[in-house]
């Protein structure tokens, strides 16, 4: 049985505001029976403030489906549209002292609910670009179709790339082998009939590549680690991160985490994608350190 | 309030009577059955004692058909992957759409390796098609394993008759029997199944124990190599303790096996004629006629079966369910999905699962509960209105369904 907080049975158990709403004027329906959750937020909203006055729902789910909508309606009321819009699915499975990742991704409906209930009320199209397939990576509640569009879009061959875009199969490291299936059905797909190739192993250590034509000057060397580093910037940025170099000596480079990647539990795999792009850049094989491990000066 | 349980397909209470007899097999009876000495030849004499219980109610030619495993699961790896290593110019397996997911996803794995997986599709109350079946016999087929009786709505297939049809054509037969051994009567040396799965914790026993029934003259190919145990076809040193409970579990179960015909089925019985009685838009699933006596697997049109659960569960009362979210995939259950059942009601489906200590009070209470859960999930669900299903002019039909 799932690792419920009391704060979600006790909304299952007791849920707030269920049933029709006579009155309402802004109805999202959303969902899908084939996974098993379904939503219906019915919102009744003043037309001169845009408040939300009153807000039920029915759903057909599972216990945090249900948990999730209840807490849902009591968020909302009183809060203008536009307030309410920026509640968000993570914002519902706080308010529920959090849900477990396969939970968190398949029943917590209010986002999209709320998104069609308002448009239906503004009376605008609103369609879902909501997509989801089966659950790859428990640890950061990743699934298989998140992963094959990044892997599709930045063309990427390893797990560990996989990882460093998407945190897939950072944690517990237990679904590298569906990852993997992954990276060999695009690699497929993308090779085309007949060109088949065997699936991409995750190597333990990185593969020496091709030696360069000459061998670059340390001015050289440093110019192409700042290049690589400024690729990646905007990847941590979007994390709240930011990463400097501290310095280079001789295979080693040690460079600064900062922001919200100091410290954080990914360190290693962010460290580790980015060392892989410096192999490919330089075309030698060197190790990207945290500056904590630069020697200490005697 | 005392807790009922009745799931015992997932797993069943240890008998007291079991316990007692594996106690001092972890105590005095420590010894390694290999050893010479006094110490071992105790253990071992025991493991024969086991071996004997369980030729019984498998209705076993030989003792030494029998080859104690972990599980289940073991047993099946074993069996399919033996098979394979054995033949090496037969490359093809028949089974179900229907099989537990230790069949299913070993042969998914088999799949990418390059073999050729048949499963045998089956109708709407969970049968197969004999005539399929018998077209698919051909001289590359390495075995066909088809489970005895199914865990989630308890039908039996025809397994003896398949077997005889495989057998004619030179194929090996297995039979994945856990939830079948114990619950109704086999009699292996009468058939020409090969080999056969069973699983201790089905049937009273411990959990971490299984059997590999294996025909004598059987072609065979070990999992696990090592040690001579078990006749060199399963080493690792013996799991006596365990071992002695199962031996304990299967006499045991040989003496309930009539009650478990007689009185088991009619409460079974009763518990879904009551519950069906009061409770509209509800059937059960698979073949009623053709079923193990202890199951009754209910599917509850338009409610979430993980939702009938908790709240089953609040009241001490304890099942399981089919639908995607009890299983955390993204689907509801492949046997609801292979008979066709359509998901409003594939999400609501409920297996009770009964044991020989499950007594009529219980029964009662649990008719009496099951009404009120059905009504008040229904209450919130958007696809019921007015105690019915809403009608299609109003049907609900969200986005991205």
């Amino acid at each position: 049985m799932w690792e419920y907080s009391d704060k979600v049975r006790e909304h299952f158990f007791n849920p707030r505001n269920s049933g029709p709403l006579e009155e309402a004027n802004g109805i999202g329906d959303v969902g899908s029976i084939q996974c098993g959750d379904a939503l219906r937020l019915m919102l009744k909203v003043n037309p001169e403030t845009e408040v939300i006055e009153d807000a039920h729902f029915q759903t057909f789910g599972c216990g945090s489906a249900i948990a999730s909508s209840s807490a849902l309606t009591e968020m909302i009321k009183g809060l203008t549209l536009d307030e309410a819009l920026k509640v968000s699915n993570q914002d519902i499975a706080d308010f529920l002292d959090g849900l477990p990742p396969e939970k968190m991704h398949c029943s917590v409906m209010g986002r999209e609910a709320l998104q069609a209930a308002v448009a239906n009320y503004r009376g605008e199209e609103w369609s879902d670009d909501h997509e989801e397939g089966a659950l790859i990576c428990k640890c950061f509640a990743i699934d298989a179709v998140m992963i094959e569009d990044v892997v599709t879009a930045n063309n990427l061959n390893t797990v560990e790339e996989v990882t460093f875009y998407t945190k897939a199969g950072g944690g517990c490291a237990a679904c590298h082998e569906g990852i993997e299936e992954i990276l060999a059905k695009v690699k497929a797909s993308r090779a085309g009939p007949g060109e088949t190739s065997p699936p991409p192993a995750c190597p333990a250590t990185p593969e020496a590549p091709k030696p360069p034509s000459k061998k670059l000057s340390i001015v050289e060397k440093i110019k192409k680690i700042e290049e690589v580093l400024e690729s990646v910037r905007p990847m941590l940025q979007r994390d709240h991160g930011d990463v400097e170099l501290a310095d280079v000596q001789g295979k080693k480079i040690y460079v600064h985490l900062k922001g919200a990647c100091s410290g954080c539990m990914m360190e290693a795999a962010t460290l580790g994608g980015i060392q892989q792009k410096m192999i490919e850049a330089l075309g030698e094989l060197v190790q990207v350190l945290p500056s904590s491990h630069m020697p200490v000066e005697a | 309030m005392e807790p009922i349980y009745l799931d015992n397909n997932a797993t069943t209470r240890c008998e007291p009577a079991v316990v007692e007899a594996m106690l001092p097999f972890f105590t005095e009876h420590f010894g390694n059955a290999s050893s010479i000495h006094a110490f071992g030849s105790e253990v071992g004499k025991a493991l024969k004692k086991a071996r004997a219980q369980v030729q019984a109610l498998l209705g076993a030619e030989h003792d030494s058909e029998i080859i104690f495993t972990s599980c289940g699961t073991e047993s099946d790896s074993t069996a399919i992957l033996s098979a394979l290593k054995a033949q090496p110019e037969r490359n093809t397996v028949i089974t179900t759409t229907v099989e537990h997911p230790a069949i299913l996803t070993l042969c998914e794995w088999l799949e990418k390796e390059g073999y050729i997986v048949h499963k045998l599709k089956v109708d709407k109350k969970g049968r197969i098609d004999i005539d399929e079946y018998k077209s698919l016999l051909h001289d590359r087929v390495a075995v066909v394993s088809v489970m005895w009786a199914n865990n989630e709505t308890g039908t039996l297939f025809p397994v003896e008759e398949m077997a005889e049809l495989a057998a004619a054509k030179g194929i090996m037969f297995h039979t994945d029997a856990v939830q079948a051994v114990g619950k109704v009567p086999i009699d292996l040396k009468n058939t020409k199944i090969d080999m056969l799965s069973l699983s201790g914790h089905k049937l009273h026993a411990p959990k971490g124990i299984g059997v590999l029934y294996l025909r004598r003259g059987c072609r065979f190919r070990p999992l696990l190599r090592g040690g001579h145990q078990e006749r060199g076809r399963r080493a690792g040193t013996e799991n006596s303790a365990s071992i002695v409970g199962l031996g304990m579990a299967c006499e045991l179960a040989m003496q309930n096996m009539e009650k478990e015909n007689t009185e088991v089925r009619r409460l079974r019985d009763k518990l879904e004629k009551g519950i069906l009685s009061q409770v509209t838009h509800c059937f059960p699933t698979g073949d009623p006629g053709n079923r193990l006596p202890n199951t009754s697997n209910i599917a509850f049109e338009y409610v979430e079966g993980e939702a009938i659960l908790l709240l089953l569960n609040k009241m001490g009362i304890a099942c399981s369910s089919g639908s995607a979210c009890t299983s955390g995939s993204l689907e509801p259950s492949h046997v609801m999905r292979a008979m066709g059942i359509p998901y409003t009601a594939a999400h609501g489906t409920i297996r009770f699962s009964l044991s020989v200590n499950n007594t009529e009070a219980e029964i009662d209470r649990v008719i009496e509960a099951v009404p009120p859960i059905i009504a008040q999930l229904r209450k919130l669900s958007p696809y019921w209105r007015d105690g019915g299903p809403v009608s299609a002019e109003q049907a609900f039909a969200p986005t991205y369904a």
